[in-house]
């Protein structure tokens, strides 16, 4: 399919699109962590929930992004990897991530936020030592990339909550469902 | 008043099922079984025609022609099919389609209480489908 139109940069994209007060949305979304915590009471079971909103989001989301920015599909793992880093990130998050870490086989990866917008003003207590604050986001991720037919893992390596350096995300892709409908029933 | 230029919109999940069916104007109107049918025969030629490709990588029929009308469809990226049928000749329709996909992501996938995979009952949506096409009808008209 010929985009009718050059993809958009990572900042024409999040120029394009309505955004919120940067408060807002991390203050709300520490409220929906808070209230998660309160409802479910274990850790655990938070950052699942979380991930699994984050996934729900994904699917949504995915259309989106590949309506307004204009990518094409891409040929391979890596170059979603870049366009989730470069464009993705910028696009609803306003930041870029880096990719790197690659393995040997280009199948997993590590996104790089040096700046997320989801942590300002977290810092967590003692009890809560096992959660992934933003768990949500590599939900996002394994979700949209679930749509367009890439089964992936993602896992935080990296917290900067949990007091490393940086924020890192680790997405390995587990395998390509390929789109072609199953027409070797009579062979 | 001139004939208008889009007949009909539809959506179908990437399984094939019909989720958004709209006539605009009085030709070719159809009822529910006959659309539902219409639907699933486009989704089933659209995944022959990819595999009748000499050349691997074929994304499906975009265009359809005929001699009193044209067909045009876009595949999104995650399955889901749009198609207008339209007057022949009718010119910018990848570009109705590609506003008609923006749309479904602002007012149907962004609404919370729509279920992904099934049919679109969204108002919002119907409001800005009937803008869209009503301009392009005018562009159409003002030639």
């Amino acid at each position: 399919m010929a985009p009718l139109t050059a993809p958009k940069s990572g900042d024409a994209l999040f120029a394009s699109v309505d955004r919120v007060n940067a408060e807002l949305f991390t203050l709300t979304y520490g409220a929906i962590v808070r209230q998660l915590l309160t409802d479910l009471e274990e850790v655990e079971e938070v950052n699942k929930q979380l991930d699994q909103m984050g996934y729900n989001i994904g699917t949504r989301l995915v259309d989106e992004f590949l309506a307004k920015s204009n990518v094409s599909r891409c040929v391979d793992f890596k170059e979603t990897a870049d366009v989730i880093a470069k464009l993705g990130f910028k696009m609803f998050l306003g930041v870029t991530a880096t990719v790197t870490n690659w393995d040997a086989e280009g199948t997993s990866c590590s996104f790089v936020l040096e700046d997320n917008p989801l942590v300002d003003f977290v810092e967590l207590p003692d009890t809560c030592q096992g959660l992934h604050y933003c768990n949500v986001l590599s939900g996002v991720i394994r979700g949209a990339l679930e749509m367009v037919s890439m089964k992936t893992e993602v896992t935080w390596v990296r917290d900067m909550l949990r007091g490393d350096d940086t924020y890192e995300m680790r997405v390995k892709l587990i395998k390509q469902v390929p789109e072609e409908y199953p027409y070797k029933d009579d062979d | 008043m001139a004939q208008p230029a889009i007949y009909s919109l539809f959506i179908i999940n990437k399984s094939g099922g019909l989720i958004y069916y709209k006539d605009y104007g009085s030709a070719g109107r159809m009822d529910t079984n006959d659309s539902l049918r219409l639907a699933s025969l486009w989704h089933s030629m659209h995944a022959i025609s990819q595999q009748l490709s000499p050349i691997p990588g074929c994304t499906g029929i975009d265009l359809l022609q005929a001699h009193n009308f044209d067909l045009h469809c876009f595949q999104s990226l995650t399955g889901t099919k749009f198609f207008v049928i339209c007057e022949t000749g009718a010119q910018n329709m990848e570009t109705l389609l590609k506003a008609i996909y923006e749309l479904y992501t602002d007012f149907v996938l962004k609404n919370p209480f729509y279920e992904m995979e099934m049919p679109i009952r969204c108002e919002l949506f119907d409001l800005n489908i009937a803008q869209v096409i009503q301009k392009d009808r005018l562009a159409l008209l003002g030639r």
